[in-house]
Protein backbone atom coordinates (compact mmCIF):
# COMPACT_ATOMS: atom_id res chain seq x y z
CA UNK A 1 0.00 0.00 0.00
CA UNK A 2 2.84 2.45 1.18
CA UNK A 3 4.22 1.61 -2.11
CA UNK A 4 1.58 2.35 -4.23
CA UNK A 5 1.03 5.59 -2.71
CA UNK A 6 4.64 6.40 -3.35
CA UNK A 7 4.09 5.41 -6.93
CA UNK A 8 1.17 7.93 -7.64
CA UNK A 9 2.88 10.66 -5.73
CA UNK A 10 5.07 12.31 -7.91
CA UNK A 11 2.85 11.57 -10.71
CA UNK A 12 0.03 13.06 -8.48
CA UNK A 13 2.01 16.04 -8.00
CA UNK A 14 2.80 17.08 -10.86
CA UNK A 15 -0.29 16.14 -13.11
CA UNK A 16 -2.59 17.75 -10.48
CA UNK A 17 -0.81 19.99 -8.53
CA UNK A 18 1.04 21.83 -11.21
CA UNK A 19 -0.52 21.05 -15.05
CA UNK A 20 -4.03 21.34 -13.71
CA UNK A 21 -3.60 23.73 -10.62
CA UNK A 22 -1.58 26.23 -13.26
CA UNK A 23 -3.65 25.83 -16.24
CA UNK A 24 -6.74 26.36 -13.61
CA UNK A 25 -5.01 29.91 -12.32
CA UNK A 26 -4.56 30.95 -16.23
CA UNK A 27 -8.31 31.16 -16.58
CA UNK A 28 -9.01 32.04 -13.63
CA UNK A 29 -7.17 34.91 -14.15
CA UNK A 30 -7.89 35.96 -17.86
CA UNK A 31 -12.17 36.86 -16.33
CA UNK A 32 -10.07 39.34 -13.85
CA UNK A 33 -10.18 43.15 -13.80
CA UNK A 34 -6.39 44.08 -13.87
CA UNK A 35 -5.72 46.39 -10.96
CA UNK A 36 -2.29 45.73 -10.54
CA UNK A 37 -2.60 42.92 -8.06
CA UNK A 38 -1.32 39.19 -8.52
CA UNK A 39 -4.63 37.78 -8.89
CA UNK A 40 -6.78 41.03 -10.06
CA UNK A 41 -10.27 42.10 -8.59
CA UNK A 42 -13.64 41.15 -9.73
CA UNK A 43 -15.49 38.83 -12.26
CA UNK A 44 -15.35 40.51 -16.15
CA UNK A 45 -15.32 39.28 -19.33
CA UNK A 46 -13.83 42.58 -21.08
CA UNK A 47 -10.15 41.36 -21.53
CA UNK A 48 -11.96 38.22 -24.23
CA UNK A 49 -14.30 40.91 -25.27
CA UNK A 50 -11.17 43.24 -25.98
CA UNK A 51 -9.67 40.28 -28.22
CA UNK A 52 -12.58 40.18 -30.14
CA UNK A 53 -13.36 43.60 -31.03
CA UNK A 54 -10.46 45.47 -31.11
CA UNK A 55 -9.11 45.16 -34.72
CA UNK A 56 -5.14 45.17 -33.66
CA UNK A 57 -5.80 41.27 -31.97
CA UNK A 58 -7.74 40.23 -34.74
CA UNK A 59 -4.75 41.11 -37.02
CA UNK A 60 -2.01 40.01 -34.80
CA UNK A 61 -3.94 36.80 -34.15
CA UNK A 62 -4.23 36.06 -38.20
CA UNK A 63 -1.02 36.74 -38.65
CA UNK A 64 0.04 34.14 -36.13
CA UNK A 65 -2.04 31.98 -37.71
CA UNK A 66 -1.28 32.51 -41.31
CA UNK A 67 2.81 32.19 -40.62
CA UNK A 68 2.36 29.32 -38.39
CA UNK A 69 0.34 27.67 -41.13
CA UNK A 70 2.48 28.17 -43.67
CA UNK A 71 5.45 27.66 -41.62
CA UNK A 72 3.81 24.50 -40.59
CA UNK A 73 2.74 23.72 -44.42
CA UNK A 74 6.82 24.07 -45.57
CA UNK A 75 7.50 21.84 -42.97
CA UNK A 76 5.73 18.76 -44.07
CA UNK A 77 5.87 18.76 -47.49
CA UNK A 78 9.77 19.31 -47.16
CA UNK A 79 9.40 16.64 -44.47
CA UNK A 80 7.75 14.28 -46.10
CA UNK A 81 9.94 12.59 -48.57
CA UNK A 82 12.94 12.44 -46.21
CA UNK A 83 10.33 10.22 -44.23
CA UNK A 84 8.93 8.51 -47.07
CA UNK A 85 12.55 7.86 -48.18
CA UNK A 86 14.21 6.45 -45.13
CA UNK A 87 10.66 4.01 -44.23
CA UNK A 88 11.16 2.42 -47.62
CA UNK A 89 14.74 2.80 -49.15
CA UNK A 90 16.34 3.03 -45.47
CA UNK A 91 17.84 -0.30 -45.29
CA UNK A 92 20.47 -0.62 -42.45
CA UNK A 93 21.30 3.28 -42.82
CA UNK A 94 17.36 3.73 -41.54
CA UNK A 95 18.29 4.07 -37.63
CA UNK A 96 21.78 6.63 -38.91
CA UNK A 97 19.56 8.91 -40.91
CA UNK A 98 16.74 9.31 -38.37
CA UNK A 99 19.54 10.02 -36.15
CA UNK A 100 21.15 12.36 -37.72
CA UNK A 101 17.65 14.23 -38.82
CA UNK A 102 16.77 14.38 -35.25
CA UNK A 103 19.99 15.42 -33.78
CA UNK A 104 19.48 19.33 -33.99
CA UNK A 105 16.38 19.06 -32.37
CA UNK A 106 18.58 17.99 -29.00
CA UNK A 107 20.61 21.66 -30.10
CA UNK A 108 19.57 24.69 -28.63
CA UNK A 109 16.79 26.22 -30.48
CA UNK A 110 17.70 29.51 -29.20
CA UNK A 111 20.95 29.08 -30.71
CA UNK A 112 19.57 27.59 -34.42
CA UNK A 113 17.28 30.60 -34.80
CA UNK A 114 20.47 33.29 -34.28
CA UNK A 115 21.67 31.03 -36.96
CA UNK A 116 19.82 32.43 -39.14
CA UNK A 117 20.19 35.56 -38.47
CA UNK A 118 23.81 35.71 -39.70
CA UNK A 119 22.48 34.05 -42.29
CA UNK A 120 20.52 36.38 -43.70
CA UNK A 121 21.75 39.70 -41.85
CA UNK A 122 23.07 43.02 -43.74
CA UNK A 123 26.51 42.07 -43.63
CA UNK A 124 25.13 38.50 -43.61
CA UNK A 125 26.62 35.22 -45.08
CA UNK A 126 23.48 35.62 -47.71
CA UNK A 127 24.33 38.79 -48.77
CA UNK A 128 28.04 38.55 -48.99
CA UNK A 129 27.76 35.12 -51.05
CA UNK A 130 25.07 37.06 -53.50
CA UNK A 131 27.66 39.92 -53.87
CA UNK A 132 30.87 38.14 -53.57
CA UNK A 133 29.24 36.19 -56.87
CA UNK A 134 28.26 39.20 -58.47
CA UNK A 135 24.71 38.32 -58.39
CA UNK A 136 23.59 41.27 -56.09
CA UNK A 137 25.49 44.71 -56.40
CA UNK A 138 25.33 45.78 -53.14
CA UNK A 139 23.81 43.62 -49.88
CA UNK A 140 19.72 44.09 -49.49
CA UNK A 141 17.76 44.40 -46.68
CA UNK A 142 15.26 41.99 -47.68
CA UNK A 143 15.95 38.63 -46.17
CA UNK A 144 16.09 39.90 -42.23
CA UNK A 145 13.03 41.21 -40.60
CA UNK A 146 10.51 40.16 -42.51
CA UNK A 147 7.53 37.31 -42.36
CA UNK A 148 9.66 35.23 -45.06
CA UNK A 149 12.33 35.02 -42.66
CA UNK A 150 10.70 33.68 -39.86
CA UNK A 151 8.53 31.00 -41.65
CA UNK A 152 11.47 29.82 -43.22
CA UNK A 153 13.48 29.96 -39.63
CA UNK A 154 10.56 27.87 -37.92
CA UNK A 155 10.27 25.75 -40.89
CA UNK A 156 14.30 24.99 -40.23
CA UNK A 157 13.69 24.91 -36.31
CA UNK A 158 10.68 22.22 -36.34
CA UNK A 159 12.13 20.18 -39.07
CA UNK A 160 12.56 16.92 -37.03
CA UNK A 161 8.82 17.40 -35.49
CA UNK A 162 7.30 16.45 -38.97
CA UNK A 163 9.47 13.63 -40.34
CA UNK A 164 9.23 11.27 -37.42
CA UNK A 165 5.31 10.77 -37.31
CA UNK A 166 5.63 10.52 -41.07
CA UNK A 167 8.23 8.19 -40.79
CA UNK A 168 6.43 6.08 -37.71
CA UNK A 169 3.15 5.80 -40.31
CA UNK A 170 4.63 4.85 -43.36
CA UNK A 171 7.27 2.30 -41.32
CA UNK A 172 4.12 0.20 -40.36
CA UNK A 173 3.27 -0.50 -44.30
CA UNK A 174 3.97 -3.55 -45.15
CA UNK A 175 6.55 -3.65 -48.43
CA UNK A 176 3.82 -6.12 -49.91
CA UNK A 177 1.36 -3.74 -50.63
CA UNK A 178 3.59 -2.07 -52.87
CA UNK A 179 4.65 -4.95 -54.92
CA UNK A 180 1.08 -6.12 -55.11
CA UNK A 181 0.10 -2.85 -56.60
CA UNK A 182 2.90 -3.05 -59.16
CA UNK A 183 1.90 -6.40 -60.22
CA UNK A 184 -1.62 -5.42 -60.65
CA UNK A 185 -0.43 -2.76 -63.30
CA UNK A 186 -0.67 0.14 -61.31
CA UNK A 187 1.75 3.31 -62.02
CA UNK A 188 4.28 4.76 -59.61
CA UNK A 189 2.00 7.66 -59.56
CA UNK A 190 -1.19 5.92 -58.91
CA UNK A 191 0.20 3.56 -56.20
CA UNK A 192 1.91 6.70 -54.39
CA UNK A 193 -1.84 8.27 -54.53
CA UNK A 194 -3.57 5.40 -53.94
CA UNK A 195 -1.69 3.54 -51.10
CA UNK A 196 1.62 5.52 -49.69
CA UNK A 197 -0.68 8.97 -49.28
CA UNK A 198 -3.64 6.92 -47.09
CA UNK A 199 -1.49 4.84 -44.90
CA UNK A 200 0.79 8.49 -44.05
CA UNK A 201 -2.25 10.30 -43.68
CA UNK A 202 -2.31 9.80 -39.74
CA UNK A 203 1.02 10.39 -39.34
CA UNK A 204 0.40 13.71 -41.52
CA UNK A 205 -1.99 15.23 -39.30
CA UNK A 206 0.07 14.53 -36.14
CA UNK A 207 3.28 16.38 -37.84
CA UNK A 208 0.49 19.22 -38.56
CA UNK A 209 -0.34 19.44 -35.20
CA UNK A 210 3.38 18.87 -33.49
CA UNK A 211 4.77 21.98 -35.50
CA UNK A 212 1.29 23.54 -35.60
CA UNK A 213 1.36 24.42 -31.89
CA UNK A 214 4.88 25.45 -30.93
CA UNK A 215 5.30 27.77 -33.84
CA UNK A 216 1.81 29.73 -33.17
CA UNK A 217 2.67 30.62 -29.90
CA UNK A 218 6.68 31.44 -30.75
CA UNK A 219 8.00 34.25 -29.36
CA UNK A 220 12.22 33.81 -30.01
CA UNK A 221 11.85 33.99 -34.05
CA UNK A 222 9.85 36.74 -34.24
CA UNK A 223 11.95 38.88 -32.18
CA UNK A 224 14.95 37.89 -33.93
CA UNK A 225 14.46 37.77 -36.94
CA UNK A 226 10.78 38.65 -38.03
CA UNK A 227 10.85 42.44 -37.45
CA UNK A 228 8.11 44.98 -36.66
CA UNK A 229 6.37 43.27 -39.62
CA UNK A 230 5.86 39.75 -37.97
CA UNK A 231 4.70 40.15 -34.25
CA UNK A 232 2.75 37.31 -33.03
CA UNK A 233 0.50 36.39 -30.38
CA UNK A 234 3.64 34.91 -27.85
CA UNK A 235 5.26 37.89 -28.82
CA UNK A 236 1.55 40.21 -27.46
CA UNK A 237 1.51 37.56 -24.21
CA UNK A 238 5.14 38.43 -23.38
CA UNK A 239 4.68 41.95 -23.74
CA UNK A 240 1.14 41.81 -20.87
CA UNK A 241 3.23 40.04 -18.39
CA UNK A 242 6.35 42.56 -19.02
CA UNK A 243 6.36 46.07 -20.27
CA UNK A 244 2.14 46.17 -20.37
CA UNK A 245 1.59 44.86 -16.96
CA UNK A 246 -1.29 43.77 -17.60
CA UNK A 247 -1.75 40.17 -16.37
CA UNK A 248 -5.34 39.35 -16.76
CA UNK A 249 -5.08 40.53 -20.65
CA UNK A 250 -2.42 38.55 -21.00
CA UNK A 251 -4.19 35.43 -19.65
CA UNK A 252 -7.09 36.32 -21.41
CA UNK A 253 -4.64 36.12 -24.74
CA UNK A 254 -3.12 32.53 -23.21
CA UNK A 255 -6.47 31.12 -22.92
CA UNK A 256 -7.54 32.04 -26.32
CA UNK A 257 -4.34 30.53 -27.88
CA UNK A 258 -5.25 27.48 -26.23
CA UNK A 259 -8.59 27.21 -27.52
CA UNK A 260 -7.01 27.73 -30.95
CA UNK A 261 -5.07 25.02 -30.09
CA UNK A 262 -7.93 22.78 -29.08
CA UNK A 263 -10.45 23.46 -31.74
CA UNK A 264 -7.23 22.66 -33.86
CA UNK A 265 -7.09 19.09 -32.16
CA UNK A 266 -10.72 18.55 -32.31
CA UNK A 267 -10.74 19.13 -36.22
CA UNK A 268 -7.79 16.94 -37.00
CA UNK A 269 -9.39 14.27 -35.57
CA UNK A 270 -12.56 14.39 -36.82
CA UNK A 271 -10.41 14.39 -40.53
CA UNK A 272 -8.90 11.44 -39.28
CA UNK A 273 -11.69 9.98 -38.66
CA UNK A 274 -13.61 10.67 -41.80
CA UNK A 275 -10.76 9.18 -43.32
CA UNK A 276 -10.82 5.98 -41.96
CA UNK A 277 -14.71 5.55 -42.33
CA UNK A 278 -14.29 5.97 -46.06
CA UNK A 279 -11.34 3.29 -46.56
CA UNK B 1 29.62 14.99 -43.45
CA UNK B 2 28.64 12.14 -46.05
CA UNK B 3 25.90 10.44 -46.71
CA UNK B 4 25.45 6.52 -47.68
CA UNK B 5 23.90 6.52 -51.47
CA UNK B 6 23.09 2.66 -51.40
CA UNK B 7 19.19 2.16 -51.45
CA UNK B 8 18.40 -1.29 -49.89
CA UNK B 9 15.61 -3.11 -51.84
CA UNK B 10 15.84 -1.74 -55.46
CA UNK B 11 18.44 0.64 -56.80
CA UNK B 12 15.63 2.50 -59.19
CA UNK B 13 16.13 6.22 -60.07
CA UNK B 14 13.80 7.18 -58.20
CA UNK B 15 15.15 6.04 -54.67
CA UNK B 16 18.85 7.89 -55.70
CA UNK B 17 17.10 10.93 -56.17
CA UNK B 18 14.81 10.48 -53.10
CA UNK B 19 18.25 9.57 -51.37
CA UNK B 20 19.93 13.22 -53.07
CA UNK B 21 17.28 14.95 -51.63
CA UNK B 22 17.57 13.65 -48.39
CA UNK B 23 21.33 14.77 -48.75
CA UNK B 24 20.02 18.20 -49.56
CA UNK B 25 17.84 18.31 -46.51
CA UNK B 26 20.81 17.87 -44.31
CA UNK B 27 22.66 20.55 -45.50
CA UNK B 28 19.71 22.49 -45.11
CA UNK B 29 19.64 21.32 -41.49
CA UNK B 30 22.95 21.49 -40.20
CA UNK B 31 24.50 24.26 -43.10
CA UNK B 32 22.97 27.63 -40.96
CA UNK B 33 24.30 25.40 -37.77
CA UNK B 34 27.84 24.96 -38.69
CA UNK B 35 28.66 28.92 -39.13
CA UNK B 36 28.16 29.14 -35.21
CA UNK B 37 31.41 27.28 -34.35
CA UNK B 38 32.65 28.96 -38.20
CA UNK B 39 32.19 32.25 -36.96
CA UNK B 40 33.92 31.68 -33.12
CA UNK B 41 37.47 31.23 -35.05
CA UNK B 42 37.13 34.04 -36.97
CA UNK B 43 39.17 36.94 -35.69
CA UNK B 44 36.44 40.00 -36.59
CA UNK B 45 33.30 40.99 -34.61
CA UNK B 46 31.53 40.78 -37.80
CA UNK B 47 30.31 37.51 -38.90
CA UNK B 48 30.51 37.42 -42.46
CA UNK B 49 32.27 36.26 -45.41
CA UNK B 50 35.44 36.29 -46.02
CA UNK B 51 36.50 34.90 -43.12
CA UNK B 52 39.29 37.42 -41.76
CA UNK B 53 41.71 34.94 -40.02
CA UNK B 54 41.76 32.03 -37.29
CA UNK B 55 41.55 32.93 -33.46
CA UNK B 56 41.05 31.29 -30.04
CA UNK B 57 40.74 34.84 -28.70
CA UNK B 58 36.96 34.59 -28.32
CA UNK B 59 37.04 31.29 -26.94
CA UNK B 60 40.01 33.03 -23.98
CA UNK B 61 37.64 35.96 -23.33
CA UNK B 62 34.97 33.26 -22.62
CA UNK B 63 36.89 31.34 -19.46
CA UNK B 64 37.27 34.71 -17.92
CA UNK B 65 34.28 36.28 -18.05
CA UNK B 66 31.99 35.89 -14.70
CA UNK B 67 28.72 36.37 -16.62
CA UNK B 68 29.03 33.01 -18.42
CA UNK B 69 30.59 31.10 -15.18
CA UNK B 70 27.98 31.85 -13.13
CA UNK B 71 25.24 31.14 -15.99
CA UNK B 72 26.60 28.17 -16.68
CA UNK B 73 26.49 26.88 -12.83
CA UNK B 74 22.85 27.94 -12.80
CA UNK B 75 22.53 26.33 -16.02
CA UNK B 76 23.82 23.27 -14.43
CA UNK B 77 22.04 23.31 -11.45
CA UNK B 78 18.60 23.98 -12.72
CA UNK B 79 19.17 20.96 -15.65
CA UNK B 80 20.44 18.39 -13.55
CA UNK B 81 17.92 18.78 -10.51
CA UNK B 82 14.80 18.79 -13.21
CA UNK B 83 16.25 15.69 -15.23
CA UNK B 84 16.75 14.12 -11.59
CA UNK B 85 13.34 14.82 -10.89
CA UNK B 86 11.35 14.23 -14.69
CA UNK B 87 14.04 11.24 -14.94
CA UNK B 88 11.74 9.82 -11.29
CA UNK B 89 8.68 11.18 -12.18
CA UNK B 90 8.67 9.31 -15.46
CA UNK B 91 9.50 6.43 -13.86
CA UNK B 92 6.88 5.96 -11.51
CA UNK B 93 3.91 7.00 -13.77
CA UNK B 94 5.08 4.88 -16.55
CA UNK B 95 5.31 2.02 -14.05
CA UNK B 96 1.93 2.82 -13.24
CA UNK B 97 0.24 3.17 -16.58
CA UNK B 98 1.86 -0.45 -17.26
CA UNK B 99 2.21 -2.38 -14.77
CA UNK B 100 -1.37 -0.75 -12.64
CA UNK B 101 -3.48 -0.02 -15.25
CA UNK B 102 -6.37 1.51 -13.42
CA UNK B 103 -8.24 4.69 -14.43
CA UNK B 104 -6.05 6.93 -12.51
CA UNK B 105 -2.56 5.77 -13.44
CA UNK B 106 -4.45 6.75 -17.63
CA UNK B 107 -5.53 10.08 -16.04
CA UNK B 108 -1.95 10.70 -14.73
CA UNK B 109 0.11 9.94 -17.72
CA UNK B 110 -2.23 11.77 -20.03
CA UNK B 111 -1.89 14.85 -17.98
CA UNK B 112 1.50 14.87 -17.55
CA UNK B 113 1.90 14.73 -21.68
CA UNK B 114 -0.37 18.04 -21.79
CA UNK B 115 2.22 20.34 -22.03
CA UNK B 116 3.28 19.03 -25.82
CA UNK B 117 0.27 20.39 -26.56
CA UNK B 118 1.18 23.88 -25.08
CA UNK B 119 3.20 26.60 -26.53
CA UNK B 120 6.46 27.37 -24.20
CA UNK B 121 5.21 30.81 -23.26
CA UNK B 122 1.87 29.80 -21.95
CA UNK B 123 3.96 26.97 -19.67
CA UNK B 124 5.58 30.14 -18.43
CA UNK B 125 3.62 32.68 -17.68
CA UNK B 126 1.38 29.83 -15.86
CA UNK B 127 4.68 28.50 -14.02
CA UNK B 128 4.94 32.73 -13.40
CA UNK B 129 1.70 32.98 -11.84
CA UNK B 130 1.98 30.06 -9.86
CA UNK B 131 5.60 30.87 -8.36
CA UNK B 132 4.07 34.35 -7.43
CA UNK B 133 1.05 32.96 -6.00
CA UNK B 134 3.26 30.43 -3.67
CA UNK B 135 5.66 33.21 -2.96
CA UNK B 136 8.75 31.89 -4.20
CA UNK B 137 8.82 34.10 -7.18
CA UNK B 138 10.89 34.29 -10.39
CA UNK B 139 13.67 31.95 -9.17
CA UNK B 140 16.01 28.77 -9.99
CA UNK B 141 12.75 26.59 -8.16
CA UNK B 142 10.08 27.88 -10.29
CA UNK B 143 12.59 27.32 -13.28
CA UNK B 144 13.07 23.09 -12.16
CA UNK B 145 9.14 23.07 -11.73
CA UNK B 146 8.67 24.47 -15.53
CA UNK B 147 11.73 22.50 -16.85
CA UNK B 148 10.25 19.11 -14.97
CA UNK B 149 6.68 19.49 -16.92
CA UNK B 150 8.98 20.37 -19.98
CA UNK B 151 10.82 17.21 -19.94
CA UNK B 152 8.13 15.11 -18.93
CA UNK B 153 6.64 13.73 -21.64
CA UNK B 154 9.55 12.50 -22.76
CA UNK B 155 11.00 10.65 -20.19
CA UNK B 156 7.67 9.06 -19.75
CA UNK B 157 7.37 7.81 -23.33
CA UNK B 158 10.54 6.77 -23.35
CA UNK B 159 10.22 4.73 -19.45
CA UNK B 160 6.49 3.73 -21.18
CA UNK B 161 8.28 2.10 -23.76
CA UNK B 162 10.80 0.34 -21.73
CA UNK B 163 8.59 -1.46 -19.27
CA UNK B 164 6.23 -2.53 -22.15
CA UNK B 165 8.43 -4.16 -23.92
CA UNK B 166 9.42 -6.16 -20.75
CA UNK B 167 7.74 -9.23 -21.17
CA UNK B 168 4.87 -10.55 -18.76
CA UNK B 169 6.00 -13.74 -17.17
CA UNK B 170 9.20 -11.80 -15.99
CA UNK B 171 7.30 -9.51 -13.20
CA UNK B 172 4.54 -12.93 -12.59
CA UNK B 173 7.88 -15.23 -11.93
CA UNK B 174 9.02 -12.62 -8.92
CA UNK B 175 4.99 -12.72 -7.94
CA UNK B 176 4.64 -16.58 -7.75
CA UNK B 177 7.89 -16.59 -5.86
CA UNK B 178 6.53 -14.16 -3.15
CA UNK B 179 8.56 -10.53 -4.24
CA UNK B 180 6.23 -7.79 -3.40
CA UNK B 181 6.14 -5.01 -5.67
CA UNK B 182 8.77 -2.49 -3.99
CA UNK B 183 11.19 -6.42 -4.43
CA UNK B 184 9.84 -6.42 -7.83
CA UNK B 185 11.16 -2.80 -9.21
CA UNK B 186 14.36 -2.27 -7.19
CA UNK B 187 15.70 -6.03 -7.96
CA UNK B 188 13.74 -6.55 -11.38
CA UNK B 189 12.29 -3.97 -13.62
CA UNK B 190 14.65 -0.56 -12.31
CA UNK B 191 18.03 -2.66 -13.68
CA UNK B 192 16.72 -4.18 -16.35
CA UNK B 193 15.29 -0.70 -17.28
CA UNK B 194 18.36 0.86 -16.25
CA UNK B 195 19.67 2.04 -20.04
CA UNK B 196 16.04 3.49 -20.44
CA UNK B 197 16.84 5.81 -16.92
CA UNK B 198 19.92 7.27 -17.97
CA UNK B 199 18.30 7.86 -21.52
CA UNK B 200 15.52 9.84 -19.91
CA UNK B 201 17.77 11.44 -17.82
CA UNK B 202 19.96 12.97 -20.49
CA UNK B 203 17.00 13.98 -22.76
CA UNK B 204 15.65 16.00 -19.71
CA UNK B 205 18.59 17.26 -19.28
CA UNK B 206 19.12 18.78 -22.09
CA UNK B 207 15.67 19.89 -22.71
CA UNK B 208 16.35 21.83 -19.54
CA UNK B 209 19.79 23.01 -20.67
CA UNK B 210 18.56 24.55 -24.20
CA UNK B 211 15.16 25.81 -22.81
CA UNK B 212 15.01 29.61 -23.42
CA UNK B 213 11.49 30.97 -22.59
CA UNK B 214 10.42 29.17 -19.40
CA UNK B 215 13.84 30.16 -18.11
CA UNK B 216 13.00 34.01 -19.42
CA UNK B 217 10.05 34.30 -17.68
CA UNK B 218 11.23 32.66 -14.44
CA UNK B 219 14.68 33.97 -14.08
CA UNK B 220 15.46 36.06 -10.66
CA UNK B 221 19.10 37.24 -10.26
CA UNK B 222 20.53 34.12 -12.03
CA UNK B 223 20.16 33.86 -15.78
CA UNK B 224 20.72 30.31 -16.79
CA UNK B 225 22.89 29.98 -20.08
CA UNK B 226 20.11 30.49 -22.65
CA UNK B 227 18.70 33.82 -20.88
CA UNK B 228 22.27 35.27 -20.50
CA UNK B 229 22.58 34.81 -24.13
CA UNK B 230 19.48 36.41 -24.99
CA UNK B 231 20.92 39.33 -22.96
CA UNK B 232 24.14 39.59 -25.15
CA UNK B 233 22.29 39.05 -28.01
CA UNK B 234 21.47 43.38 -28.00
CA UNK B 235 24.99 44.29 -27.99
CA UNK B 236 27.08 43.68 -31.49
CA UNK B 237 29.89 43.61 -30.16
CA UNK B 238 29.87 40.76 -27.71
CA UNK B 239 28.49 38.66 -30.76
CA UNK B 240 32.35 36.44 -31.56
CA UNK B 241 31.88 35.57 -27.58
CA UNK B 242 27.65 34.62 -27.89
CA UNK B 243 29.45 32.11 -30.63
CA UNK B 244 32.14 31.05 -28.84
CA UNK B 245 29.80 30.44 -25.84
CA UNK B 246 26.89 28.43 -28.42
CA UNK B 247 29.68 26.20 -30.30
CA UNK B 248 30.58 24.70 -26.56
CA UNK B 249 26.59 24.31 -26.00
CA UNK B 250 26.16 22.94 -29.34
CA UNK B 251 29.13 20.54 -28.72
CA UNK B 252 28.14 19.37 -25.14
CA UNK B 253 24.21 18.94 -26.44
CA UNK B 254 25.74 16.76 -29.58
CA UNK B 255 27.61 14.52 -27.52
CA UNK B 256 25.03 14.24 -24.54
CA UNK B 257 22.29 13.35 -27.48
CA UNK B 258 24.49 11.08 -29.09
CA UNK B 259 25.44 9.39 -25.66
CA UNK B 260 21.58 9.19 -24.92
CA UNK B 261 21.16 7.28 -27.91
CA UNK B 262 23.91 4.56 -27.82
CA UNK B 263 22.68 4.07 -24.63
CA UNK B 264 19.42 3.45 -25.37
CA UNK B 265 20.55 1.23 -28.41
CA UNK B 266 22.41 -0.83 -25.79
CA UNK B 267 19.30 -1.35 -23.45
CA UNK B 268 17.30 -2.47 -26.72
CA UNK B 269 19.73 -5.00 -27.46
CA UNK B 270 20.11 -6.42 -24.11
Amino acid sequence: MLFRCGIFLPGTVLGLGLVVFSLSLVTFLAFRHNDGSLLGSGWTASNFLTILTDPLYARIALRSVMLAGLATLATVMAAYPVAYCIAVHGGRYRKLVLFLVTLPFWTSYLLRVFAWKIVLAYNGVLNSFLVGTGLLHEPSLAFLNTPAAVVVTLAHAYAPFAILPIYTALESMPSSLLEAAADLGARPLTAFRRIVLPYSFPGVLTAIMVVFIPTVGDYVTPALVGGPQSVMIGSLIEMQFGRANDWPFGAALSVAVMLVIAGLIALLRKTEAGKESRL
Amino acid sequence: MRLPVIPARQSSSSGILLWAYVFCYLVFLYLPICLIPLFSFNDSIQAAFPLKGFTFAWYRTLLHNEGVRNALFTSLKVGLTSAALATICGITIAYADVFIRNRFSKLLSFLVKLPILIPGVIIGIAMLIVANLVGIGPSAGAIICGHILLAMPATVMVMHARFAGISRSIPEAAEDLGAREWTLMRRILLPMAAPAMGSAFMLAFLTSFDEFIIAFFLTGSQPTLPVYIWGQLRFPRSLPIVMALGSVILAVSVVVAVLSELIRRRGQNA
